[in-house]
């Protein structure tokens, strides 16, 4: 709980304005308008304001008879979620340990400091050239399969290593799995070494204190960047495109190229479709948390 | 439970260490792989050891202009990141008290983070060509020479591209902000109030000193993640370029090692403004007091 100390302070809550202007004007006016235009119809060449639900309609042509198996959007879907799902379960996974480690382990403050921006430091960094960088470990004579020729494990280079679903993968585990790393090690942070030690005293191991205390106590750091990571990799077109080899689907590249050919009512439909996705997902998440609390 | 030197420890240090590896392994090897001699290709091993391929990116041979996108990037970045810097400190002062929209804000600001950011980068695209077609529109309503002579898009760097990127750089800020203010210490204020400080001295001599390192942290995530920002810039920056939508671009075409080249500038680049940041945080930190 805050402390309350009441002490006379001047109002500044016009400091917030320029603040707020900026997400009326890049923000919530955007997202109204790919509301409303995802109504409108088009040609070619235009745009034309109207209030029709052909794009819509387009988008799930064919999805609810399956005369022709999956549609075009279902397969999409299922694709975008199968990158989310092995995403989000990597980085859990890793994120936890990582966090785990700088949190309990590392007891000196300037090492943990240090540590801790290692681990950061990529995300201030370029992902495109992070992506571009696993081109000669992956490649067809790429470190990795270089390596297992000389050590006789294969005979012929693997193919699925670049371009490919695992690629796609081990890159989002690379750029984002400090989305999870960050919130988990700060619920980490906030939790008294005496509960462990309790726990520890009363007999119980350290995969127990983990299962039973841990990971308990650090459900809201695991619920904020499970969020995060979902949410980015949902609305994912870059990864995808350019460690997919442009091969592979998502939502995020529909949108893309519908846009790139202007035909932007369609876009706008895809996107609404996709929010709505997001958001359904968001709340189911955080039912129980409040982030405000966590900071 | 949690002893250097017991199993688990050694379990954890070598997911850790894996970790680290992973993170920084092929970063390092297209730096390696960008000093490689004019023979060079984009896989191991080396071939031979020169600066060519830097030479090669100076002359800009065989690719599009990418002197003048990376000062484009540089100057973008750096505006984003004066008003990420201004916009999230004042906006993290407004927010120590509640205020009528306070709630809606801070859930907005959030939104804004995990929004998806093809999604976001199409609604600001749509709206700015929403109001190309307002000013054709008068422009040949009241026959304006100029409009139907010269105009052709609002979209730009400076009108709708920093404002895509401030939706991913401010809610940063704004976090940062909170951070710093949730472990702020009231009576230090109280103190230079009762002392005789004016609001404005409290605020520069007490308050400011402190969120000083906080500052500079919010200074770099706006540079760096408006300078490296490709998700949300992609639709927006009308007919120019920044360097991340030419390098990603090149992903395609470039078929030598002078993509490396150019991955190991703008990766110094990056670490140069990281090294710096982190300095000036750490020197604030650790200054003597007068």
């Amino acid at each position: 709980m805050k402390e309350k100390i009441h002490i006379f302070q001047p109002k500044l809550s016009w400091l917030a304005i320029p603040f707020a202007l900026i997400f009326i004007a890049y923000f919530i006016v955007p997202l109204t308008l790919t509301l409303i235009v995802s109504f409108w119809d088009y040609t070619e060449y235009s745009i034309i304001p109207d209030f029709i639900v052909g794009n819509y309609i387009y988008i799930f042509d064919g999805c609810f008879t399956f005369e022709n198996g999956l549609c075009l959007t279902f397969k999409t879907y299922i694709s975008t979620f199968f990158f989310c799902f092995f995403t989000w379960l990597i980085t859990l996974l890793l994120g936890f340990c990582v966090a785990y480690f700088l949190a309990f382990y590392v007891n000196s403050l300037p090492l943990q400091i240090t540590l801790f921006l290692i681990c950061t430091i990529p995300f201030w960094t370029s992902n495109v050239i992070r992506m571009v960088s696993w081109i000669p470990l992956l490649g067809r004579n790429g470190l990795v399969n270089d390596t297992l020729i000389t050590l006789g494990l294969i005979q012929e280079p693997i193919e699925w290593l670049l371009y490919s679903t695992f690629s796609v993968i081990l890159a989002l585990v690379h750029l984002y799995t400090l989305f999870m790393i960050v919130p988990i090690f700060n619920s980490m942070l906030r939790i008294d070494k005496e509960v462990i030690e309790a726990a520890y005293d009363s007999g119980a191991n350290q995969f127990q204190i983990i299962k039973n205390v841990i990971i308990p106590l650090c459900k809201p750091g695991i619920i904020i960047g499970s969020i995060f990571v979902i949410t980015v990799v949902m609305g994912d077109f870059l990864t995808i495109g350019i460690m997919g080899g442009q091969q592979l689907a998502s939502i995020g590249k529909i949108i893309n190229t519908e846009m790139n050919y202007l035909q932007l009512p369609g876009a706008a439909a895809n996107s609404v479709i996709l929010l709505f996705i997001t958001i359904f997902i968001i709340i189911v998440m955080t039912k129980f948390i409040d982030i405000r609390k966590e900071l | 439970m949690h002893k250097k030197g017991s199993l688990g420890f050694f379990i954890f240090l070598i997911i850790f260490s894996f970790f680290v590896v992973f993170l920084y392994g092929p970063i390092l090897s297209i730096i390696l792989l960008s000093f490689q001699g004019p023979s060079g290709g984009l896989t191991f091993p080396l071939n031979g050891f020169s600066l060519y391929w830097f030479g090669e990116l100076w002359k800009g041979s065989g690719l599009v202009d990418i002197g003048a996108s990376f000062r484009r990037s540089i100057m973008l970045g750096i505006f984003v990141m004066i008003l990420t810097v201004v916009l999230s400190v004042s906006a993290g002062l407004a927010f120590r008290k509640k205020f009528i929209g306070s709630d809606l804000l801070f859930y907005t600001t959030i939104a804004s983070l995990i929004v998806p950011s093809i999604v976001l980068s199409l609604g600001v695209a749509l709206e700015f060509r929403l109001i190309d077609s307002i000013i054709v529109t008068i422009g040949e309503m009241f026959e304006i020479q100029i409009i139907l002579e010269n105009f052709q898009t609002s979209l730009g760097m400076y009108t709708s591209g920093f404002g895509a990127q401030l939706t991913w750089t401010l809610p940063f800020g704004l976090l940062i902000m909170f951070a710093i203010f949730n472990r702020f210490d009231k009576s230090l204020e109280e103190a230079a109030r009762d002392l005789g400080a004016n609001p404005n001295q409290t605020f520069w001599y007490v308050v400011f000193p402190i969120i000083a390192p906080s500052i500079v942290g919010i200074a770099l995530f706006g540079f760096t993640l408006s300078y490296d920002e490709l998700a949300r810039s992609s639709q927006v920056m009308g007919a120019t370029n920044t360097l991340p939508l030419d390098l990603r671009g090149l992903t395609t075409t470039v078929t030598t090692p002078i993509i490396y080249a150019l991955g190991t500038v703008t990766t110094s680049i990056s670490f140069l403004v990281i090294g710096i940041s982190l300095s000036f945080v750490y020197l604030l930190r650790h200054r003597k007091i007068k």
